[in-house]
This record gives structure tokens, sequence and C-alpha cells, in this order.
């Protein structure tokens, strides 16, 4: 845990905090969108916030991989798991994504046989063990899980397991903050950039938004120190004059991505042409697909997935929080129709969400709470 | 309202909020909003059962109170206490029962037997009682092996033994293959109060220290490795421990200072804190850096993606305690071979009331909710 609490270290964040507070231009706003939902949840959970100054406001952005997934989708899940002998695999934080017709607890409740597992790996074991069934995996994330799903079918297809499929809802990010630069509704400064994807796909796809829509990025780790000095970089961009990609997380991330990983991937998945994102609709080459080569391996090729269309509820305005048009409490519903046990939207289920974060560790007035807790 | 309204509205009320105005700002509304809504009735939604009713979070609250609080409302159930006191000719009794499904039956540090007796005992011990008999239920699944059901028996001997208690009636049935898992136990339990003091968790006031046994998480922990699911082995064992033992020192070093005890079984210590905060109508204030977790229990939880202050112990409990008073009651848990390493991990406060705070190692300030969903199935 030492290399962790380096990371958390309050004396540390107390020193960037100043720093930072110091970067802003005196009467300037800053509004800095961090696209990952891990960071989101890092934010929270360490109270990022208290450290920083008024003139900053943190966007959340669209890059949790459960936030995003629509309504048909899960409900195209839940009709796999009802198929006969099927057993349906997933992260445990799907169970409780709503559908239009319930959610995977809902569905095992009623009798599906559907399993939390915690890796694509996981759910090969399943296959194994349960010849007789034929095991699915909902494949769910950004570049981050991808390369492990596509390891996972050439594992399966070079042991001959042949009873195990994915349900691949694999998206990419860098579609996912073109819809965004593309919304009309943009107001931001520059950017928080993903960790955990860029291991993968490295730091060149950003330089577009640096160079082409004039806002900064810095790639950045999940440790709340990693958040702060990240935006301790942007700051510092404005204060150069600079607009530049940057890359805080350089001790995990190789400028150019991992190219094994990206070999692994093209290997078994291709891009589709278009996949529809929870509020933000449909967007261009935005996920990816089992290759034809690999079509016994695809769920959606060898059962015939019903491919169900379903608009999200009215109140839902997941939409406007994927894309930072608005703060999670701002939503109609939020906290008292929509809460995480009864969530409308998909931002509310998934400890990555921006309204689940929100909901669980900020609900409270920080202003009150800065007097009655001062130590 | 166009979005760049809604920019406009942040940036003034972060400013009418900078320069300390009486109105509460937007936010403020919402999040009052949003606690009137938490304070009403609760209501069951769900057409069936998920897991995430036994998992000791919001929804096992809401379960307890719409379904069973609903039907049986009686004013010794209502408190909902780990116990029930019954005023009878011979005295006060604690009474009390807890089910236990744990998976697998052995573990690292225990079973499902001293598992069953330790925790009836503890509820016992927990509402300020004398534990003294025990049922014991039996729920078999057909096929199971009576060498295994033998050795849940002898530990179960073995922890009635250690606390003192009698296991005096119980009750077996026995349930066709694949209706059960192996063997489920139901313990009840009575006990004498016989001090006068009421713990409750509506007791806690504004000044109180929140303290804790021992470091927390080992038994969750333990049970979740020892399934084997997740390819990580790491050295812990439960806590499993009746605890009636440290709790009685406490009480008589501490007296009519302790405002009431929780062992911290299901949900951990965060529910307690949450139960506290709702019941007493007060802010708990926990201090991230005083929570005694184990390296090796810290470093399994991240890597499940769960927080400590979530997962059950077994054997650790938490009191509230007034302030005068926390300094006598430090001493003589730590005195206690289960208590050596009782901490202080918090203060009551009276804002936000109903709600825990955690002041985080890294210096920011958030909640700590109820659970909701269920990351450790089948703990206990
Ligand atoms: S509160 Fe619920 S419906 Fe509203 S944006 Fe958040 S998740 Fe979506």
């Amino acid at each position: 845990m030492r290399y962790v609490d380096e990371y958390r270290d309050g004396d540390k964040a107390r020193a960037l905090a100043t720093a930072i507070a110091a970067s802003c231009e005196p009467g300037r706003r800053y509004s800095f969108m961090e696209i990952c939902g891990g960071h989101t949840h890092t934010i929270y959970k360490h109270g990022l916030e208290d450290h920083l100054p008024e003139a900053i406001t943190l966007v959340h952005g669209p890059g949790c991989p459960v936030c995003v997934i629509p309504m048909g989708r899960v409900d195209d899940a839940i009709a796999l798991a009802e198929q006969p002998d099927v057993i349906l695999t997933s992260f445990g934080d799907m169970l409780r994504v709503p559908g239009g017709r319930g959610s995977f607890l809902d569905s095992k409740a009623a009798g599906a046989d559907i399993r939390m597992v915690y890796s694509p790996l996981d759910a090969l074991k399943v296959a194994r063990n349960n010849p007789e069934k034929r095991v699915v995996f909902m494949a769910i994330g950004f570049e981050t899980t991808t390369p492990s799903t596509a390891m996972t079918i050439l594992r399966a297809e070079a042991e001959g397991i042949e009873n195990f499929s994915v349900f691949c809802n694999h998206v990419r990010v860098v579609p996912a903050i073109t819809a965004i630069l593309d919304s009309p509704d943009l107001r931001l400064d520059g950017f928080v950039g993903p960790g955990h994807v860029s291991t993968v796909i490295g730091c060149e796809p950003y330089e577009f938004i640096a160079r082409d829509h004039g806002m900064p990025l810095v790639c950045s780790g999940f440790e709340p120190l990693d958040i702060l000095s990240s935006i301790h970089g942007l700051l510092q961009q404005f204060a150069d004059g600079r607009c530049e990609v940057e890359n805080e997380y350089a001790r995990v991330v190789p400028w150019a991505g991992n190219p094994k990983a990206l070999a692994v991937i093209d290997e078994v998945m291709e891009v589709r042409e278009t996949f529809e994102w929870r509020g933000l609709g449909w967007i261009p080459d935005s996920a990816m697909r089992l290759r034809p080569e690999y079509a016994r391996f695809d769920a959606e090729q060898i059962f015939g997935v019903p491919g169900v269309r379903v608009a999200d509820p009215p109140a839902c305005q997941c939409g406007e929080v994927l894309r930072g048009a608005i703060k999670p409490w701002e939503c109609k519903v939020f906290g008292t129709a929509c809460t995480p046990e009864t969530p409308i939207g998909t931002c509310m289920v998934s400890s990555e969400g921006a309204c689940a974060a929100y909901y669980n560790f900020g609900r409270f007035s920080r202003s009150r709470v800065k007097e009655a807790t001062a130590p | 309202m166009s979005p760049h309204e809604t920019t406009a509205g942040w940036a003034e009320e972060a400013v009418r909020e900078h320069a300390g105005s009486p109105h509460p700002s937007r936010e403020e509304q919402v999040l009052e909003r949003i606690a009137r809504a938490r304070a009403r009735k609760p209501r069951i939604r769900e057409e069936r059962i998920t897991l995430s009713h036994g998992a000791g979070g919001k929804a096992t609250h809401t379960l307890i109170e719409a379904v069973f609080l609903e039907a049986f409302r009686n004013p010794l159930l209502e408190p909902l206490e780990d116990g029930a006191s019954l005023v009878t000719a011979a005295g006060r009794l604690a009474f009390t029962t807890d089910s236990f499904v744990v998976s697998p039956l052995f573990f690292p540090g225990g079973d499902i037997g001293d598992l069953a007796v330790n925790g009836t005992v503890n509820d016992l011990a927990m509402c300020g009682a004398r534990p003294l008999y025990l049922s014991a239920g039996f729920i078999l699944e057909e096929g199971f092996p009576v060498a295994d059901l033998q050795r849940i028996a002898a530990s179960m001997a073995r922890a009635a033994e250690a606390a003192g208690v009698q296991i005096v009636t119980g009750d077996t049935k026995v349930v066709q293959r694949g209706k059960a898992d192996g063997c489920y136990v139901t313990t009840a339990g009575v006990g004498m109060l016989e001090r006068d003091v009421v713990l409750s968790a509506a007791a806690a006031r504004p000044g109180d220290a929140v303290l804790v046994s021992g470091p927390i998480g080992d038994h969750g922990i333990t049970v979740m490795l020892a399934r084997g699911e997740l390819d990580i082995s790491a050295d812990v064992v439960s806590d499993t421990a009746s605890l009636h033992g440290i709790a009685a020192d406490l009480l008589d070093a501490a007296g009519d200072g302790v405002r009431l005890l929780r062992d911290a079984t299901r949900g951990g210590v965060a529910t307690i804190c949450n139960e506290v905060a709702v019941a007493s109508g007060v802010a708990v204030v926990l201090e991230e850096k005083a929570l005694p977790v184990r390296p090796v229990v810290n470093g399994a939880a991240e890597l499940l993606g769960i927080d400590p202050l979530y997962v059950a112990c077994e054997g650790r409990f938490v009191a509230v305690v007034a302030p005068e008073q926390v300094a006598a009651a430090l001493a003589a848990l730590r005195a206690h071979p289960l208590g050596e390493g009782a901490v202080r991990i918090g203060t009551v406060g009276e804002d936000p009331p109903g709600l825990v705070l955690l002041r985080t190692a890294f210096g920011g300030t958030r909640i700590v909710d109820l659970l909701v969903g269920d990351p450790l199935p089948r703990i206990c």
C-alpha cells in the first residue's frame, strides 16, 4: 500500500492546492472535464474539490463504461440470459443497470442464470466448468478492458472452448470526446485525460484536441495527487500561453501506447460503423465488434440478439450529465426519484458514474461542513 | 434553460455562498429536498427478493422496515437494536436471533459453527447483557457429510464454552439436494441485563467519541478470499470471537458514559455509523487516518474495489462514548486481549444531521453512505 499512499498524502495535496490557487488568473473561471469515470470516483472519494479554488469547476465526462450502455443493450443481454441453457456473466457494476424491462438483478431473481465475474477470464472459467451450458460474457468498457476481452477470445480458441461467447459492447474513447467537442452546449477550457485507456492507446490520439480545438489535455493517473497535479499542469499551460497534450502519468502511460495490446484488439475486433451511447445517441466509429473470423464467439451472431431500441425515460438527463452540460444535482429527478437504490439513469448505477459519485460521496454542503468539521 | 444560464447560475451561487449569504444556494435546496425524500417511509419496490436485500445496506433496511416492522410493529421491536430487552419478574432480559449462511462453511480462523455462537453472544453483549442460553436450528441439505456436521457442532460447543453460554434447545430440518447449500444455522439467545445502562443507537450526542475495538474488515476479506474465486491469497484470518468479556470490561470502566455498542458485522463500521447518525439525529465524522485496517486487508479490498469500512467483522465492535470517559474506555479496551488495537476513529457532531462524513487522509471530506448492492454476499 505504500506505493498508493504516496499519492494520497495530505501535505503534498495542500502544497499543490496552494500552487493551483496561485496559478489561477485573478477573475478568470476554468472548467475542466475529467473524461474518465475512474477520475470522477477518485475526486469524490477523496474529497478532492476541497483542495480546489472556487474558480475551478470540474465537469464529469462520459468515461464510465457502465453509464454509456443504452437501455436497449441491457434488454438484449437479458434476452440472451433467458435463452435455454445460457449463463450470462457480467461485471458486478452492470447488475443493477436498468433496462427497458428491469435489470440483470431482477432477471436473476426471476430465474435467469446471471453470474458476476471479475474478468473475462473468469467468464471463460465458467464456460470450462459448465460444458453443457452456453456461457455469454457481457463485455463492456473502453480500450482499457478491450484487450483482455480479445485475449480471452484467443484463449478460448486456443483451448477449443466452444460454449463461450462475448456480447461485445466495447467502446472507444476518442469518438466520444469528439462528440462532446461537437456538442453545441460545450463550455470547457481543458481536459484531464484518461489514464488507463491511455496505457493502451497512448497520448497521440488526443493531439487533435489541442491542435484543432485549442484545448489542452493532461493525461492523468488515478490517485488524487495525480489529478491535482494534472489540473496544475493545465493551469501552467494557460499561464505560459501553451496548448498541448501532456502526460502526467508517464510512470505508466507510454506516449505511443501499448502496441501489443492494440495488435490483439485488431486481430479479434473491428470498428463498428456506429453505436448507440446512453444519453449521447449514435456516435460513428465509436465501438468495436468481433471480426467475422471470430463469429463463433460472437453472441450477436450466435443467438440473433433482438436489437432492442429503448428510448431513455423522459425524466432522465444522463445525456446532459455525460456531456458535462449540467451538474448531477441539477437533474430534475436527482436524489428523489433517481437514487442508487432506484436508478432511473445509468450515471446513478456505477460507482464511476457522476450521479452516483456525487450522491454517495458528495451529497452535502461543503461550505457548511467546512465549519462543522474544522479540526 | 440554456446551458449558459446554468453556468452563470453556478457562478452567482458560488459568489453568494462565499459572501456567507444566509439563503441556501440552489445546490443546498436540492440537498434539502433529498434529505426529505430519504426521511420518507421506505417502500419496497422490487417484486422479488434480490441479493441486495441481504447485504445489510439500504435494501436490507427497506426490507426490514417495509415488510417486517410493518407486520410485527411493537414497541420492543421498533428501536431495531441488536436485541430486544424484555422486562420480566426475574429482571430485565435481552433476547436476540441471527442466521448464518456463510460460504465456504470452513475458513481460516473459524467456521459457520463458532460464527453462529459468537454472532448471537455478541448481539447480547452489545445490549449490555450477560449471555446465558442459546438455541440452535439447522437446515441441512440432503447429502451433507456427517463428519462436517460433527466438526461444526464441536466448534459450536467450544465457542459456547468460551462464552460461558449453554446451547439448551434446537431443531433440525433436512431439505432435498439442491434446495439449500450444505448447512445453514440459526441461533437465538437470551441474556440477563444486570447493569443499569440503556445502550441505544439513538443515544449519541454531539461531542461523543466513536471508538472501534480493533482492526476492521478481517472476517469479510478472509471469507471472500477463502472462496478461491479471486486468484489472490493473503495472510489474514477471521476475527470471529465472543465479545461479552471485553464489552463487560468496557461497561465496568466507562459505565454510564457508554452510549451504545454495536458489533461491526454485515455492512461493517460504515453501516453502524449510519444507524447512529440517523437514530440520534447527529453527524458522525470519521478520520480516515485513524481507521485501523491491516495492510493486507486494505490491499485485498482495493483489488476488489470495496471500502474496508463496509466489510464485515465478527469480533470487533464500535462504541460511542461520552467525551469525559474516552480515556477510561480506551484503557479498558486495550487491556483486554481482543481490544489491543482499540482506537478512536471519529467524533459525533451536530451538522449535517443523519449523515456520516469521512475526513480523508488526502485532506478532503466525503459522505460515507449506507451501501447499495451487494459486493460481498454470504459473508456470515
Ligand atoms: S439523476 Fe439519474 S436520471 Fe438524472 S442524470 Fe443522473 S442518473 Fe440520469
